[in-house]
């Protein structure tokens, strides 16, 4: 019998990150943009993306909504369709987080090859949602903010693989006692110059200058 | 956080590599974690008494190696790590710096019989 160290240096999530490398794939064969939107539970994610349909609307925008909830509820799928866009539930059975494999399942479920656009709603947590990569183009936290002017340093992981912040609720600002200062610093030292729309999905204020910054992106098909 | 999945891709990959090796048991896996790769032990090791029942891994030690996240200016390029909390540049006091290691999720070796 022979006792030997074997060296494997292998990622513990590589399985995933393969799996959304195939995702990425999928959405530029069909020429889609897609994004992981993340944020806290209550932060705005589903009215951030209503609002994004309904401003979109009249430029004919395509878009399809993955939503991840730990329960196995339709209330946010069920307002997506409403809004008269395709949208697949993705119940992840208690687990804390999307991954690459459920992405994968929902985008079975979508006609990708007429939609412009695929917003993922990631689960309600600043930690986990951070690990796994889902393989959309852009990944987006939605920071609210009756949060509070600490979450940068308190859950940093999140905020450091960022394409773009959102700070909803602006509408809130003269109630709360929010430190913008020390907020955006928060973010300088975990995402130097991240680029970041501040805006209200209730009163519509700086929607523009996000909708602009999606236009830009949008494939032409 | 989702120790469980994390268990169970350990488990994955030293069973796939010790297979490759023509392994009889394993009996030690490394895993090095980044300072700002937050996983609890503990849980781990709690799901893998019960994941790894039958499998060559079974009898396996998991060993933990934290590594600590080094930081650099983009001013100064002062390099330096990663205390409790994030703070600015000690040395200029600038905002703008980054994260040169801590990110680290890795099984690097196990240990097996033939």
């Amino acid at each position: 019998m022979s006792e030997n160290r074997i060296k494997i240096v292998e990622k513990i999530l590589n399985a995933n990150e393969r799996l959304a490398e195939q995702n990425l794939e999928r959405f530029d064969n069909t020429n889609t943009y897609a994004i992981n939107l993340m944020a806290s539970p209550g932060a705005g994610k589903t009215s951030f993306i209503l609002a994004t349909i309904h401003a979109l609307l009249e430029d004919q925008v395509r878009i399809g909504v993955v939503e991840g909830d730990t329960a196995p509820v339709t209330i946010d799928s069920d307002k997506i369709m409403a809004a008269g866009m395709p949208a697949v539930q993705i119940n992840t059975g208690g687990e804390c987080h999307l991954d690459a494999l459920m992405v994968e399942g929902a985008l079975a479920q979508l006609p990708l090859d007429a939609l412009d656009l695929v917003l993922v709603e990631n689960v309600g947590n600043l930690i986990c949602p951070a690990a796994f990569d889902l393989g959309t183009h852009s990944k987006i936290v939605i920071a609210s903010i009756p949060e509070g002017d600490d979450k940068p340093y308190k859950y940093p992981n999140i905020y450091r693989g960022l394409d773009v912040l959102i700070i909803n609720k602006i509408d809130l600002l003269p109630y709360l006692d929010f430190n913008m200062d020390y907020f955006r610093q928060g973010l300088e030292m975990l995402n130097p110059g991240l680029e970041t729309f501040a805006l209200s999905c209730k009163t519509g204020e700086g929607l523009q200058d996000w909708l602009f910054w999606l236009k830009n992106k949008l494939p032409r098909k | 956080m989702h120790e469980l999945s994390v268990t169970e891709s350990v488990l994955e990959i030293a069973c796939k590599h010790a297979k490759k090796a023509q392994a009889t048991l394993v009996t030690d896996i490394y895993l090095v974690i980044g300072r700002l790769s937050s996983i609890v032990d503990d849980s781990v090791k709690f799901y893998w008494e019960m994941i790894s029942k039958d499998t060559i891994c079974e009898k396996a030690q998991l060993h933990f190696k934290r590594i600590p996240a080094e930081l650099v200016c983009l001013e100064c390029h002062h390099k330096y790590v990663l205390s409790d909390e994030l703070t600015p540049c000690p040395n200029c006091g600038s905002a703008r710096i980054r994260v040169l290691s801590g990110d680290e999720f890795n099984i690097e070796s196990i240990e097996i019989r033939r």
